[in-house]
Parts: C-alpha cells; sequence; structure tokens
C-alpha cells in the first residue's frame, strides 16, 4: 500500500533519512523503531510532503505521490499525527474536529457553499462520531489548548481520523502516556485496524506498544533501516539490541546493511 | 453638528479599513498593503462617479472588485514568504500603489473645469454627496450601513467553517496543512476579501472627504489598518470597532484640547492599553465570559 523506495533527506550534511526502503502491505501495522536521532519522524515528514525528499520515492496505493504537499497526501487518504501534540489550541474541541472534515467522501461529493460555509450535516454527523469515539463529547466547547495531556492526544488521534483516512502515520503517539493508557491506546488501535480497516504506520518508542500491535516492524539507525520482521524477529535481532544499548569498542560504529 | 457627524464617518471609514486587516490578521498573516488597497478603491470608485457619472454604490463595488482582484494576483506571490517577509513584501506593495497614484494623471475636461486624478495635486472635486444633496449626516448614515453589513457578513463568517479553517491556519500552518486545508487557497482567499474590504472603505473615504491624493495612503494608514484589530482583539470583529473608537474618537480627537502634548500621549496610551489588555480589548476570557452570560440568559428565558 505505501511504498518507500530509495528514500533520503539530508539536512546540510545530515542524512537523517539514507535510502530507506520500505513497504507497508495494506491492513498491517507496521513499527518503526530507532534509537533518537534515527530518521524515524523525518520518514513520517517526508510521506506527508512536509519537505522535500533528497531523493528516493514514496508511493500510495501504486500512485507515485513523491513531494505531495500535506494536503494532497491527506486527500489521497493519509492522516497523521504530531510527536509534539499540534492542536489548534484556541479552537475549541468541536472546531478542531470540524476544521478537520476534509477527506475523500467529505470532500468530493459537496458543493462550495456547504463545504467552506455552512457545514453540511454529513461533516456534523461525522464531527459528533469522533467526539464520542475519543470520549470526549462532554468538552466539546472547551478550547483544545486547555484539555489534559491525554485527552489532547485523544483529540489528535480523532483529528486524524475526521478524514477517514486509509492509512494512519502515528508519530509516538505513547509518547508520555502512563501503562494503563498505553493500553487503552494498544485496543483502540486494533479496534481501528481490524474493524475500520486502516492501514497503521506506527513510529513508537514504547516497546510494550510496538511489541504487541503490530504485525511487522522496521527497525532503523542513522537513517537506515539496519532490521525488518515480525516483532519476535526483531527483538532477537543482533543489530537491533546494538543500536540501542551501543556495542563494544572494537566492533567499530558503522551501522547498515541487514544482518 | 456637522462636526459630530463628520466624526462618525470617519469612524465608520476606519472601521472598514481595520476590519480588512482583520480577515488577514486571522490566517496570521500582517498585511501592510491595506493602505494600498483602500487607494485603488478610492481612486477607481472616485473616477466612475466623477468621470462616468456612475451612483456611488456601483462605483464603489467595482473599485472594490478591483482591489480584491488586485490582491488575489498579488497574494499568490506574496503568500509564498510569511511573517516579516510578508509584511515587508506588502509594506513593498503598498508604497509602490501610493507612488502609482502619485504619478497617475488622468484628466478630462467639462463645463470649463479640468477633473480627475492629477498626480501630486491628488484627485480633486469628488463631488457626488454635495452634487445629489446629502447631508453629512445621511452620508455618515449611508457610512455605517457598510460597517453594518460587512461586520454582520464577518461575524456570521467567523462563526462560519471558513472563520474556523482561517483560524487554524492563524494558530498552526502545519497542522493546517496535515487535515487537509490548502494554505495558498485560504490565505489567497482571506487577503482577497480583505483588499475587496479595504477597496469598499476607500470609495466610501474617497467622497466623503471629496478630495484624495496619494499621501492619504500613506504607512501611516496602513499601521492603523493593522493597530485597530490588533488592539481589540482578534476574537471578534466587534473589537476592532472598539480599537476604532478608543483611537480616532478618544485618543485623536477626544484629546485635541491637550495640543502638542497629544500626540506624546497617544503613544503612551495605546502602549498602556497593550500592557493591560495584551491580547486586545476582546480577548478569549471576555468572549468565554460573555458566551456563559448569553447562554444562562437563553437558559433562564
Amino acid at each position: 500500500m505505501l511504498e518507500l523506495r530509495g528514500l533520503s533527506k539530508h539536512f546540510g550534511g545530515v542524512r537523517a533519512v539514507d535510502g530507506l526502503d520500505v513497504t507497508v502491505e495494506r491492513g498491517q501495522i507496521f513499527g518503526l523503531i530507532g534509537p533518537n536521532g534515527s530518521g524515524k519522524s523525518t520518514t513520517v515528514n517526508l510521506v506527508c510532503g512536509v519537505f522535500p525528499v533528497t531523493a528516493g520515492s514514496v508511493s500510495f496505493e501504486g500512485a507515485e505521490i513523491t513531494n505531495s504537499p500535506p494536503h494532497v497526501a491527506l486527500g489521497n487518504g493519509i492522516a497523521r499525527t504530531f510527536q509534539n501534540i499540534r492542536l489548534f489550541s484556541e479552537l475549541t474541541v468541536w472546531q478542531n474536529l470540524w476544521v478537520a472534515q476534509n477527506g475523500q467522501e467529505s470532500v468530493r461529493s459537496q458543493g462550495f457553499f456547504s463545504r467552506w460555509l455552512s457545514g453540511n450535516r454529513g461533516q456534523r454527523a461525522s464531527v459528533e462520531e469522533q467526539l464520542e469515539f475519543s470520549g470526549l463529547a462532554d468538552k466539546r466547547d472547551e478550547p483544545a489548548g486547555s484539555l489534559a495531556f491525554g485527552e489532547q492526544r485523544r483529540l489528535e488521534l480523532a483529528r486524524a481520523l475526521a478524514a477517514r483516512p486509509k492509512l494512519l502515520l502515528l508519530d509516538e503517539p505513547a509518547a508520555g502516556m502512563n501503562l494503563e493508557e498505553v493500553k487503552q491506546l494498544d485496543e483502540r488501535l486494533r479496534w481501528l485496524n481490524e474493524q475500520q480497516g486502516i492501514t497503521i504506520l506506527l513510529v513508537e518508542h514504547v516497546m510494550e506498544l510496538v511489541m504487541g500491535v503490530t504485525h511487522r516492524i522496521a527497525a532503523l539507525n542513522f537513517g537506515r533501516k539496519i532490521a525488518e520482521g515480525s516483532p519476535a524477529e526483531i527483538q532477537q535481532n543482533q543489530a537491533v539490541q546494538e543500536a540501542y544499548l551501543g556495542r563494544s569498542e572494537e566492533e567499530g560504529d558503522e551501522g547498515g546493511g541487514s544482518s | 453638528m456637522d462636526f459630530i457627524w463628520g466624526l462618525v464617518q470617519i469612524l465608520g471609514v476606519h472601521t472598514i479599513i481595520g476590519l480588512s486587516a482583520y480577515v488577514i490578521l486571522l490566517t496570521g498573516q500582517v498585511s501592510m498593503a491595506q493602505a494600498g488597497f483602500c487607494a485603488i478603491g478610492a481612486y477607481i470608485a472616485g473616477m466612475l462617479t466623477v468621470l462616468a457619472e456612475w451612483h456611488i454604490i456601483p462605483g464603489m463595488l467595482v473599485g472594490g472588485l478591483a482591489a480584491g482582484a488586485l490582491a488575489c494576483v498579488v497574494g499568490f506571490p506574496a503568500l509564498r514568504v510569511k511573517g516579516l517577509m510578508f509584511t515587508v513584501a506588502t509594506l513593498a506593495f503598498g508604497e509602490f500603489v501610493r507612488l502609482f497614484w502619485f504619478n497617475f494623471d488622468y484628466q478630462i475636461s467639462r463645463g470649463g473645469f479640468e477633473i480627475g486624478p492629477l498626480g501630486g495635486e491628488g484627485f480633486r472635486q469628488i463631488r457626488f454627496f454635495p452634487e445629489n444633496g446629502w447631508s453629512t449626516l445621511e452620508v455618515a448614515i449611508f457610512v455605517w450601513v457598510w460597517v453594518i453589513l460587512i461586520m454582520a457578513i464577518l461575524w456570521w463568517m467567523d462563526r462560519s467553517r471558513i472563520g474556523a479553517v482561517l483560524r487554524a491556519v492563524g494558530e498552526d500552518e502545519l497542522a493546517a496543512q496535515s487535515v487537509g486545508i490548502n494554505l495558498t487557497a485560504v490565505k489567497v482567499t482571506a487577503f482577497t476579501i480583505g483588499g475587496f474590504i479595504a477597496g469598499l472603505g476607500g470609495g466610501i473615504y474617497a467622497h466623503y472627504t471629496t478630495h484624495v491624493e496619494h499621501l492619504n495612503f500613506g504607512v501611516l494608514l496602513a499601521t492603523f489598518a493593522i493597530a485597530y484589530p490588533i488592539l481589540g482583539g482578534l476574537r471578534t470583529v466587534v473589537g476592532t470597532l472598539l480599537a476604532v473608537l478608543f483611537i480616532q474618537g478618544v485618543l485623536v480627537e477626544g484629546l485635541r484640547f491637550l495640543g502638542d502634548l497629544r500626540n506624546i500621549l497617544f503613544g503612551a496610551f495605546i502602549v498602556l492599553a497593550m500592557n493591560l489588555r495584551p491580547a486586545g480589548f476582546i480577548d478569549a476570557r471576555v468572549t468565554r465570559a460573555l458566551g456563559r452570560l448569553f447562554r444562562a440568559e437563553r437558559g433562564g428565558a
């Protein structure tokens, strides 16, 4: 469904992502792990077209979408959340979901007036549904900035789902969550994947979540893929353990190559 | 009494110009081009009523549309940059428009008089109101019908989805893009609406003063245009109106008796106001309190 071929992004001399090949199949929850600075968030940003790629290509459902800007990526069915939550904090919870009703169904079938001005019944119903889903119905008129941290995470996820995406990119959704919240997130992701049929690319440090929920994992280090496989295989992988825990000095420090 | 109605007209026109900047400020952009759009509306509406002998309303509308169309065309390249660079670009554009009118001559002879814009001399004798016998009061009412109309439309727009979208772009462009909002389309739309409103304001301005020249549309007017909505607060259009009343009504006219001291106090009062109310007269707390009051009343009824 999502194919990254030789994807590279260099910031000056820093190779944030360096020749990455990843294929996410439809219906998968695909994990992307790696130490800090290994290029996971950059990969998400490249898929969404936040900044142009240095080299390589991104294709989605067989069509090349390299360097499509974020709103075009969303129109194609790719929604995302951010590592550091980015809500419209002055807008209310309801408005946050309202402005996000830009998915394929809600956009193409409507005229200008209902899409932009009145906000048609379909959009409003969809907002209600997402409010219900995220458990924020009683906070609908609160400014998003006044919500508790966990509620903000839930709202951001609901906002990404407002467009009814086919592919959801989650950038460290469990960061700062306690174990109970991680468990809830785990269930929610499974539900989205199994009941709603949404393919998920999950960038995450919290191993309890990644190892439990994903079907397949790619591990990155220094912008390169060092391993790919099932959660069990990744846990056993020598290169991954070294990337996370370090290695003894005489082995050198050049990462790369799948083991 | 004419002095009072004259002041009422000034307040109305400045409110319209402030509202033109308000729309653009919602998307997080500070436009210094509003005086320029105002000049375009003023000269074009003036030429239509004086040279082509149109009625003022179609004249104003065409002036506004011309300013809006130009804003749309300029908006695409100008909005490729943002923040300070956008402000500087619009400042330069505003000055360009001013200097264009400074060099613009188009006079025709009618009844032994030369009429029409004449470069640095300005555009004199825009006499639609006196020729048609409108009193100062009637002109003041005419101005405020436009003010109320524009405020009502913007008030409604603020509460529609497009208002929420404009504010979303103003708050966080990357997040807005990521939920599917086309930044260029939204920002250019806001800039176009702002240009149109400023053009309408210019059209009225030209007719109640009966004489415009390029110096009327300099940096001072552009600064006032953005000062009103910022001082008034970006929560609601009413803030802009309050700021105009405060600046033009109280500081400029109300303190006239202080003579030269007024100019010093003018700046001091604005600094004081921004310190006391950093998010404007009507900030989030005020709107929330008003909202609660309104809901309570409705609930009680």
